[in-house]
């Protein structure tokens, strides 16, 4: 790693921690280049754990600190990986977070590693992750391809949370199920609390629960988007 | 283009890095996760008896579902035959693999939990399968080993709002508080029926769009109260839980 750092030293441009690029390296995956809505990667997990908002946000929290670590560890050793094998070893990267991803939830968090179970071990074949390390963190630098990483976990995080918050809320009239700030909202489970009653005569929609709705949901949400960001809109 | 030398050497090396730091975080968290485990079972055991427990399940800490395990639950292991096997420890038996034995060799665990003011309650684990895979639970039983105390199911892929609800929606295990798993002396279990109750002493009303889910429950009560028959009736010619005193 010191030798990168050697290699990288001559180049003598300026690079500020939190420049109007670094910053850019976050804000743009959040709308402009979206991970999801643009460039529609890793729409399979969003389907799969979308149903409740308290697993997505475990799930989002890991792929952001998947894929930061990842690009980073990846732009650090992208000089020293053989080109023949670079695609194996970024994917032994990505796996041994993931691994340790899991490892500190069943120690630390037990009952989300069971409700989540095998949707931790497939963040490994989510798509954005390794596409980020061979589109960006195998030609910048660590700091860069580390925000850059951040920047398209947000994003990613950031769709999963507004699809599983309709998902959750219409579906089972719930806000954060299975976490310690479980909210009923509306429907028949506020009933069970009767401070949080509201809207009771709510019938909870059971296709928001199934991965159809989450189709749906974020067709919508590219829809929308698109309405309103001109720059995703194909003029030709 | 790396030399073959070069990327045999990076690999091998970048593996055996890889390798030892895992195996090393596992080692590190396995106290914690093996814990975990312990606690979680032990809680979903606790979960049957749930109204008799000293204070909400949900507001106890790890530490006191321990005490109150050690304390106040007994754990035996009991044959097929309905015999106690004193050599195998009822809270560690894993229903799912002995699910995958012959019948005739499975081993079944039973608590015996005593609440505060004496009351005794039996609590035995059911496996069966859902839609998508398999559901389990447990089921307490009063001291007349026949009425109902309390249920806990959970299960592990039935789709949230509908099949999930037999954990997730407390209303569905509440049901089956005072229902008889007995009819004139015959086993009949409690039976999830679709479309609202008609017998309310031996049925529950299902979970809307989870029938099959439902028809699961029904069957795993069915055949898993069944196995605890031959240990049960030795029970009840003891006259109910003698073998506390043991």
């Amino acid at each position: 790693m010191a030798d990168t750092a050697i290699q990288t030293a001559p180049v003598k441009e300026k690079e500020p921690l939190f420049g109007k690029k670094e910053r850019k390296l976050i804000t743009d995956p959040l709308n402009d280049n979206n991970p999801i809505t643009v460039q529609v990667l890793g729409i399979c997990s969003a389907l799969a754990v979308t149903t409740q908002v308290y697993p997505s946000l475990v799930i989002s929290i890991a792929v952001i600190f998947v894929c930061a670590f990842a690009n980073l560890a990846i732009s650090l050793m992208r000089n020293y990986v053989p080109k023949q094998v670079r695609m194996i070893v970024q994917l032994v990267v990505i796996a041994t977070l993931v691994t340790v991803v899991e490892l500190v939830l069943k120690a630390f968090n037990y009952v989300v590693w069971k409700q989540l179970s095998v949707f931790i071990g497939l963040i490994i074949t989510n798509c954005i992750i390794m596409g980020r390390l061979e589109a960006f963190a195998m030609a910048n630098k660590p700091w860069r391809s580390f925000l850059d990483g951040v920047g398209n976990g947000l994003g990613y995080g950031a769709i999963l949370i507004i699809v599983a918050v309709l998902r959750e809320l219409f579906g089972k009239g719930t806000l954060f199920a299975g976490s310690p700030i479980e909210w009923a909202i509306i429907g028949p489970g506020a009933l069970l609390d009767t401070n949080k009653a509201w809207l009771s005569w709510y019938a909870n929609n059971n296709l928001m629960v199934l991965p159809a709705a989450a189709l749906f949901v974020i067709g919508v949400l590219i829809w929308v988007q698109r309405a309103y960001n001109k720059k995703l809109v194909d003029v030709s | 283009m790396s030399s073959t030398r070069y990327i045999l050497i990076f690999t091998i090396t970048m593996c055996v890095a890889v390798a030892l730091m895992l195996s090393g975080m596992f080692y590190a968290t396995k106290p914690a996760a093996d814990r975990n485990e312990v606690v979680f079972n032990k809680r979903a055991i606790l979960a049957a008896v749930g109204n008799y427990l000293p204070k909400p399940l949900a507001s106890m800490s790890d530490e006191e579902v321990l005490q109150v395990f050690d304390n106040q639950v007994k754990p035996i292991a009991i044959n097929m035959q309905g015999e106690e096997l004193p050599e195998v420890q009822a809270d560690q038996i894993d229903m799912g693999k002995e699910r995958k034995k012959p019948e005739a060799d499975r081993v079944l665990p039973f608590f015996i939990y005593s609440a505060e003011n004496g009351d005794q309650y039996y609590i035995m684990s059911v496996r069966g399968s859902g839609l998508w895979d398999e559901i389990w639970g447990n089921i307490a039983l009063r001291s007349d080993l026949n009425t109902v105390a309390g249920a806990s199911f959970d299960h592990k892929a039935e789709t949230p709002g509908l099949g999930a609800e037999i954990k997730d929606n407390p209303s569905f295990p509440r049901q089956f508080i005072d229902r008889q798993i007995y009819a004139d002396d015959k086993l009949v279990a409690i039976t999830v029926r679709k479309g609202g109750v008609r017998n309310p002493l031996h049925e529950v009303d299902g979970i809307s769009g989870a029938t099959i889910t439902g028809d699961g429950v029904s069957e795993m009560l069915q055949r898993g109260l069944g196995y605890y028959q031959p240990y049960l009736e030795r029970l009840r010619a003891q006259g109910g839980g003698t073998s506390m005193n043991n």
